[in-house]
């Protein structure tokens, strides 16, 4: 889940070191979801951010160090929810499938 | 103000976003959206480009409201819908506008682009283009607005509720978790501030919570409705969604958004800023 693979979001004028991100791609079998919603969920299931996908399913927080939950709305679909941990000098690569 | 005259549902746009006098404006954060595809006939305001003044931090003045909207093609008696992106922060932002510049019918679409989209209804790239009017607003309705002196009188003598998230509130975070963090303002909230988060008023799907549920959150959270209520948040947008929801859902009376916001408040010399979950002294 840690550590930015290929295929990932560029991350090209982010300062891993001073941010803690999450990011991924939202996934229908092997298709990308395009304009999925996905939510950032606290330690305590509090909202905390919310980012439609992108044409290729990639999403991206900028989350502060701890436990998070990313919980992703799709058409068509019931709300998934992934456990993901941050921290500042790691990204936190996570594939959702709906 | 109730649910029935400031909210409108996706089945009721689809049935009237044809008829004369009814005006959709997708207003988003990514203002790159509404090109990609928003709801037939739709016009669009960019929040930054359109709401916001080019030099000074502040908003649109009348003059510039009344030339946008002339330019844009509305007219003062037009039923106005908004609808956007981020459970509609940004549509209820110029909501708010609209309201403050004394239009008549404006409306917000329950639930937003987001509601929209999970029920698969139709978005097209047309291009719409409205005839221009002679838009005419009025003086600004300053007791829906506060500044920040009012604001610091406010501490511990009216409801202060920061609608930002918990991470937020606390000074663990200093901007919303879907921006780069790096700022040159202070983390905290101002002391004394309820801190409600904006989303608790909403579903997951971007709708609005029932009347008794959202009465219920700001009572349990220490709300006195008895009292006046300034609402912030970092720039002022997410404070507006809680405005909407005091002020023309639940019909609050002497609710206002400090637009100013954490940006503001964050960098003034010798305001005081509380750290941590617990509200704090005055």
């Amino acid at each position: 889940m840690c550590g930015a693979k290929q295929g990932g979001l560029d991350l090209k004028g982010v300062d891993v070191d001073k941010e803690a991100v999450i990011q991924g791609q939202v996934l229908r079998g092997e298709e990308p979801v395009g304009g999925a919603y996905v939510r950032l969920l606290d330690s305590t299931g509090e909202f905390t951010a919310e980012v439609p996908t992108s044409a290729t399913g990639h999403f991206r927080f900028f989350a502060a160090p701890g436990s998070w939950t990313l919980r992703t709305l799709a058409p068509k679909a019931d709300p998934v929810d992934r456990q993901v941990v941050a921290q500042y000098g790691e990204v936190a690569e996570v594939a959702v499938t709906v | 103000m109730s649910r029935e005259s400031a909210l409108v549902s996706a089945d009721w746009v689809e049935e009237h976003k044809n008829d004369a006098g009814v005006v959709l404006i997708e207003v988003d954060e990514d203002v790159s959206a509404y090109d990609a595809g928003h709801i037939a006939g739709a016009i669009k305001l960019d929040w930054k480009d359109d709401l916001q003044d080019p030099v000074r931090r502040d908003f649109v003045n009348k003059d510039q409201f009344q030339a946008l909207l002339s330019d844009r093609g509305v007219k003062n008696e037009d039923t106005v819908v908004l609808y956007g992106g981020n459970n509609n922060w940004f549509a209820a932002y110029a909501y708010w506008y609209f309201k403050l510049y004394g239009h008549g019918d404006v409306k917000l679409l329950d639930g937003g682009r987001k509601r929209w989209e999970l029920d698969s209804r139709e978005l097209t790239d047309e291009v719409v283009k409205r005839e221009a009017t002679e838009y005419k607003a009025k003086d600004p309705d300053l007791t829906i607005r506060a500044f920040r002196d009012e604001v610091n009188e406010a501490i511990g003598v009216k409801n202060l509720v920061d609608v930002r998230s918990p991470d937020e509130y606390a000074g663990r975070l200093l901007a919303p978790a879907h921006l780069p963090q790096e700022q040159a303002q202070r983390a905290g909230h101002i002391p004394t501030a309820a801190n409600i988060p904006w989303s608790k008023a909403a579903n997951d799907d971007g709708t609005f919570r029932a009347d008794d549920e959202l009465k219920q959150l700001y009572a349990d959270a220490g709300v006195d409705f008895g009292k006046d209520t300034i609402a912030y948040c970092r720039i002022g947008e997410r404070s507006a969604h809680t405005w909407f929801v005091l002020h023309e859902i639940l019909g609050q009376e002497n609710v206002k958004n400090y637009d100013g916001s954490w940006t503001e408040w964050g960098s003034l010399v010798g305001v005081p800023v509380a750290l941590g979950d617990e509200p704090g002294e005055a």
